[in-house]
């Protein structure tokens, strides 16, 4: 046991102010624009003269270049300019790394220099009048490369005689650690069984928002400051990798948004296309727009993480309680560490999953592969880690012979143990995962299991019935990179709003956040209008983001679950402060009544017991803005409000790699009822239950939305996509034709249920929701398993289960039967 | 290379307003509305033709505009999602998607309501599975299509 403790989080007094605008479904405000076609997306942005770039890509996944002409490309009549990696080196300085060596040693630029990685990789960038002819003049840049071996399965990445992807690593070892937390030796001297699971493979994907990346970058000669409108959803992070290669200082790049077409995580990591663009701009003197081609996309933007989890040994009681287990985690990071490797601690925020195991021992090796670089995506390095022990989980549970329901309801963390403290000193804010489990099983109809399975049978088909437990951990401790590497100066998290009143009345709030289709302006304005008592039609929230507003702190953005925590907060704290400061300039005019006695309602600042005596908003704006003489001199009243939230975190204990790493854990129980025809091995979802609980729901529609588009994404991922690599490292699912994500008549029936666990930690008692877990994915692989009991018993060994794979599960099952071996201890 | 950027008029109607532009022989339709026209309304999802989000109807054929030439286009009338609502009405199908939740980032959308546009004129009271097909081009990232779906029905039944 780990003699340290974390201390939980002050409890906050969740207030409740009249809610007249939360809790409900309001419509969105944003859906009136984006159902007209006026959103504004970033290929929308038009610019006079600018140019358009096309980036020469590498169709080798590992080579020397050794020569670049663009002589000729850049004769063509209406071609404004090119870029090349050597340029690039010039100019700017290699993006920082996290890691400490050896990943620490790589040299990554915007552009690739002397060696291309993977195929995709960005070589040349070519800017010229139209869209199309960058892209015909990219035809002719002459690039001669001299092709090398290309690593692309990570378990070989370190053996002798492997090719190295970066000499000044060394290896292809970029960063690895062990994470051991209680007693091992203790948890297997108590166990009665030890079951073995030599391999458990999770598979590369992503998100695939339906917009690409882009930019369209304009540069100030004069003041040497650029314009970045983009769809990068990080843009705190995109400073802090941008402003040290570039030279120069973060407030020089202004990042500006509207709309964003989904991002998912997937938009976190366009800082070198952005730096590329930083350069055209201001080398060529004109505006210039990239739009990435959705080719380009999958081929080289945020691929998820592929992680092997190799000789996992479980701890277990004959009862199938859970002890502890030990495995060893190998992920693949692809050509670079973009993001990377935050994925070797992130997965940290779930240790134990939803489950009580206090004895756990995870060896984590991030190795470098001729594949696209890993970022971050939708349940970043926790839905990966999370599957897995859902998968143990249910192997446990079937090897032992036991109900997998029983063993999760014997292992779950139970809801009066909340507050609870996780292994390794994460607080789990509040939940009951047997309830959901309960109305998950109701959904489906698991009564009626038995009698299904032989129906089914009676039809020719396979039924299995599976459940994926997970938890969404929202709100980060940037602290916990410092796991990563003590030297980085990174802790904490933060957001910021502003709320003002404007000369007319006009309640206008600014968000630090990148929304990317979360109906922000809708929930930002639910609380500001039950804060102020008025309507939400009165309240005005600025589309999208500009670091120029003054509504923007170092961890800005939209990622990792966290708005209805940090953005909302940022809100709710912003709005106390202005009706504070109306109250007090009531107080003022009303002839000095009491603040006490005042109250904000109907659009009015008024005295409680005289409502008669009221001074509407638009008065308090005027007076403040425009008709302010002869105030006293010591009201400190400007209408104009910042608040920066900064959750309650301290400092991670790096040496015991022990702390609160996130803030509220939002968790998702979801169940699958699946039909196989075993002939073919094609299967199909025939139920499908996702239960969630985010604490409290500000705008129910909108978390329900989530969920679903979570569950989607989950269920395409386990069926069909898949970002599949030849053994030369060349992409065989470059665009929608190949990468087959779901269309609408692949979708099952679904059923939502929720409860409501308010985070005893957060503001408004919410918890960050978006990402979902996974779900989705576990709970379609432990059904596929479930169904193949008695046929095979074959065991569901990897996140991607297309037909193909269930058809040869069904044909070879002692091949899987082979990974899993159960001892008495 | 000039043989590449050989140029032709095209005259298209698009939403009832007549244009003319010189394109580049090579221009797909859908950067021809975008770009030239500036009607940014109508998206881009993919390079192969299965997203949908390009989706417009032109000489009342539903079509997904980045596989046709713009210069193909000529003559044509074309319908657009900025077409759909008049003086800020939303059409009942647009309001639908609002009410159901229909859309998240939108990015889809344009393409999702021509799709069912296109569908409820020609068949006003769809089944489920027609309703499912008349969408399946069309690729949502965001709502899992359960919605679009229910939006749909709403305002078929
Ligand atoms: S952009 Fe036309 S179908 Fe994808
Ligand atoms: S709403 Fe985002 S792609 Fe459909």
């Amino acid at each position: 046991m780990s003699d340290s403790t974390t201390i939980a989080p002050d409890r906050v007094e969740v207030q409740a102010p009249q809610k007249q605008w939360q809790g409900q479904s309001v419509p969105r405000k944003e859906d009136k624009r984006l159902t007209q076609g006026q959103g504004v997306f970033v290929d929308d942005i038009k610019r006079h003269g600018m140019g358009y770039i096309h980036f020469v890509r590498s169709p080798y996944a590992h080579a020397h270049i050794t020569s670049i002409d663009v002589s000729k490309a850049e004769e063509i009549k209406g071609v404004y300019g090119t870029l090349t990696g050597e340029e690039v080196a010039s100019l700017t300085d290699p993006f920082f790394q996290l890691a400490t060596p050896p990943g620490a040693h790589l040299k990554d630029y915007a552009l690739a220099l002397g060696k291309v990685r993977y195929v995709g990789e960005a070589v040349v960038a070519v800017v010229a009048e139209t869209r199309e002819l960058a892209r015909d003049a990219s035809e002719l840049v002459e690039v001669e490369y001299e092709p090398l071996a290309a690593v692309v399965d990570a378990r070989n990445a370190q053996d002798d005689g492997v090719p190295v992807l970066h000499d000044d690593a060394g290896s292809n070892m970029m960063w690895e650690s062990v994470y051991e937390w209680g007693d091992l030796d203790a948890a297997f001297a108590e166990a009665d069984r030890i079951v073995k699971i030599k391999e458990l493979h999770f598979h590369r994907f992503n998100s695939t928002p339906l917009e690409c990346d882009g930019a369209l970058v304009e540069f100030n000669r004069g003041t040497g400051q650029w314009t970045i409108h983009t769809n990068n959803q990080f843009p705190g992070f995109a400073q802090i990798m941008m402003g040290p290669a570039l030279h120069c200082g973060l407030d020089k790049l202004r990042f500006v948004t509207q709309d964003i077409g989904g991002g998912f995580g997937n938009k976190i990591t366009s800082h070198p296309q952005l730096v590329a663009c930083c350069l055209l701009a201001r080398k060529l003197n004109r505006p210039v727009q990239w739009t990435e081609w959705r080719t380009d996309f999958h081929l080289s933007m945020s691929h998820g993480n592929e992680r092997w989890f190799q000789d996992t040994e479980v701890a277990v009681k004959n009862d199938g309680t859970l002890l502890g287990f030990r495995t060893k985690a190998l992920d693949d990071a692809g050509a670079w560490l973009r993001y990377e490797p935050l994925g070797g601690v992130i997965w940290a925020q779930v240790t134990p999953g939803v489950y009580k195991w206090r004895n756990i021992r995870l060896e984590f090796t991030q190795v470098a592969t001729n594949k696209a670089p890993c970022s971050p995506n939708r349940g970043y390095s926790r839905m990966q880690h999370l599957w897995f022990t859902e998968r143990v989980i249910d192997i446990v549970a079937h090897e032992l012979e036991l109900d997998p329901v029983e063993v999760r309801k014997r292992n779950y963390i139970k809801t009066e143990d909340m507050p609870y403290e996780t292994p390794n000193g994460c607080i789990y804010d509040s939940g009951d995962y047997s309830r959901m489990l309960d109305i998950a099983l109701e959904l489906i109809g698991w009564k009626d299991a038995a009698a299904r399975k032989k129906e089914a049978a009676s039809r020719g088909k396979l039924l299995g019935i599976g459940i994926g437990s997970t938890l969404d951990s929202g709100t980060n401790n940037f602290g916990q990179s410092r796991m990563i590497n003590p030297e980085l100066q990174f802790s904490g998290n933060n957001e910021v709003a502003t709320v003002k009143l404007d000369v007319f009345g006009e309640i206008v709030v600014t968000l630090g956040t990148t929304p990317q289709g979360q109906g922000h302006e809708t929930t930002a304005a639910q609380v500001v209008a039950d804060i102020l008592g008025c309507s939400m039609d009165d309240v005005y929230v600025r589309a999208g983001h500009d670091s120029y507003w003054n509504s923007h702190a170092g961890f800005s953005g939209t990622y990792a679950s966290q708005f209805a925590v940090t953005g909302l907060s940022a809100v709710k704290g912003a709005t106390d402060m202005l009706a504070e400061q109306i109250k007090r300039l009531g107080s003022v005019i009303l002839g000095g009544v009491p603040v006490d006695a005042l109250e904000l309602a109907d659009g009015t600042v008024r005295i409680k017991d005289n409502p008669e005596a009221a001074l509407p908003f638009m008065a308090c704006g005027a007076i403040i803005n425009a008709n302010n003489a002869g105030l006293p001199e010591d009201l400190d009243v400007t209408l104009n409000c910042r608040y920066v939230y900064r959750p309650p975190f301290e400092v991670p204990d790096v040496e015991k790699k022990f702390g609160n790493l996130t803030l509220t854990y939002a968790a998702q129980i979801h169940a699958a009822v699946v039909e196989i025809d075993p002939e073919t091995g094609h299967y199909e979802i025939v139920d499908y239950a996702a239960v969630d609980d985010c604490g409290i729901r500000i705008h129910p529609q909108i978390v329900e939305g989530q969920v679903m588009g979570a569950t989607a994404q989950a269920l395409g991922a386990v069926v069909h996509e898949a970002f599949e690599y030849d053994e030369d490292g060349n992409l065989l699912t470059p665009n929608f034709y190949d990468y087959h994500v779901p269309h609408a008549l692949d979708m099952p029936p679904l059923q939502t249920g929720y409860i409501e666990s308010p985070s005893p930690f957060t503001p408004l008692g919410t918890k960050g929701m978006g990402e979902g877990g996974g779900a989705g994915i576990h709970s379609v692989c432990a059904a596929v398993q479930d169904a193949m009991r008695g046929h095979g018993d074959a065991i569901v060994y990897d996140s991607w289960n297309p037909y193909k794979r269930v058809w040869e599960m069904l044909q070879h099952p002692e091949k899987t039967r082979a990974l899993v071996e159960v001892v008495d201890a | 290379m000039s043989a590449i950027a050989s140029s032709k008029a095209v005259t298209v109607t698009v939403n009832g307003v007549e244009y003319e532009r010189e394109v580049e022989a090579r221009k797909l339709l859908i950067h021809f509305v975008r770009d030239d026209l500036d009607l940014t309304g109508s998206h881009i999802g993919c390079d192969t033709g299965n997203c949908g989000a390009c989706s417009m109807i032109v000489d009342g054929q539903l079509v997904k505009s980045c596989m046709l030439l713009a210069v193909q286009a000529d003559g044509a009338s074309i319908e657009t999602v900025e077409g759909l609502a008049e003086d800020g009405e939303l059409t009942a199908l647009q309001q639908s998607f609002s009410d159901h939740h229909a859309l998240q980032c939108g990015y889809c959308t344009p393409g999702m309501l021509m799709s069912a546009t296109a569908l409820l004129r020609t068949n006003p009271n769809p089944t489920d599975e027609q309703i499912k097909k008349a969408l399946q081009g069309n690729i949502c990232r965001c709502t899992g299509y359960w919605n679009i779906f229910e939006a749909v029905k709403a305002v078929g039944s």
